[in-house]
């Protein structure tokens, strides 16, 4: 029986992966929190997730600037979020209190699920070596 | 990986906010400088914010750091005094002030030092991030 890494090690990597991508696209809502007429972005966990999962992306590998950037993704996650109020005069609706939070939150779930990998990796190891 | 994009585009907010904080530190060490004509009158600075919007048609990534287009100046009109007993004071005993509202760049002051404390925590969970990732699966 041999041991299968993808089954060992589950959903989290991907999951680590999506939650990356989350903290990079907060990241920028919030270098741009006072960009005029920025809006803000988010990333709908749930089917960035099921995308990473599925491994579904398929496109052309782009090996000169030139070149279209052609690229099939069926839906990464990525929207505009919904402004809890109104247009405050320059266009801008990033909500700097809320991306904060949401970063925090997304760092946690980060490393929450860097814990299960890594308790993965721990009873693997354990497994080979026998517990020695 | 995408968690090294982060200090990129956190460092572009820092980089900003500093644009930002010297423009202010200019217009407030500048809001009493006299002059005698309106042409060598200061006029407050204020920097143009605006997306990198071109990283992001390249298609690379969602998201996108921040850049300063350039420093615009006010259009204000300046603050004409009547003093004809300054030493600076034109034929007809007028002085011309800059038009900077001190009250106004006090408080950009302390949004661009909150903007930049931001970035920098941003920056700060990022790394904690990737040091827990470098060390996984060690014991």
């Amino acid at each position: 029986m041999a041991i299968s890494f993808e089954k060992a090690f589950g959903i989290y990597p991907q999951s680590i992966q999506v939650s990356a991508e989350r903290a990079e696209i907060i990241a920028g809502n919030i270098a741009n929190a006072d960009t005029p007429g920025y809006k803000a972005k988010g990333l709908d966990f749930k089917a960035a997730l099921a995308q990473a999962a599925s491994k579904q992306q398929t496109g052309m590998t782009r090996t000169n600037e030139k070149h279209f950037d052609v690229r099939m993704e069926l839906n990464n996650g990525v929207g505009f979020r919904v402004p809890d109020q109104a247009d405050t005069g320059d266009g801008n609706n990033v909500d700097v209190q809320v991306e904060r939070n949401l970063y925090l939150e997304n760092s946690m779930k980060y490393q929450a699920s860097l814990q299960f990998l890594n308790g993965s990796i721990k009873g693997l190891r354990k497994a080979i070596t026998g517990g020695q | 990986m995408s968690l090294f994009n982060v200090f990129s585009i956190s460092g572009s907010g820092m980089s900003a906010q500093s644009v930002r904080l010297n423009t202010t530190a200019s217009n407030i060490a500048n809001a009493d400088s006299v002059s005698s004509s309106v042409d060598q009158t200061y006029r407050a600075r204020h920097p143009v914010f605006a997306a990198q919007m071109q990283k992001a048609a390249a298609g690379q990534n969602e998201s996108v750091g921040v850049q300063v287009l350039g420093v615009v100046e006010s259009n204000k009109p300046l603050n004409v005094e009547y003093a004809p007993d300054h030493p600076m004071a034109d034929g007809e005993g007028y002085i011309y002030k800059p038009n900077v509202n001190v009250i106004e760049e006090m408080t950009n002051m302390i949004s661009a030092s909150r903007s930049y404390q931001t970035n920098v925590q941003i920056a700060e969970s990022a790394k904690s991030m990737l040091t827990k990732t470098l060390a996984l699966g060690q014991r």
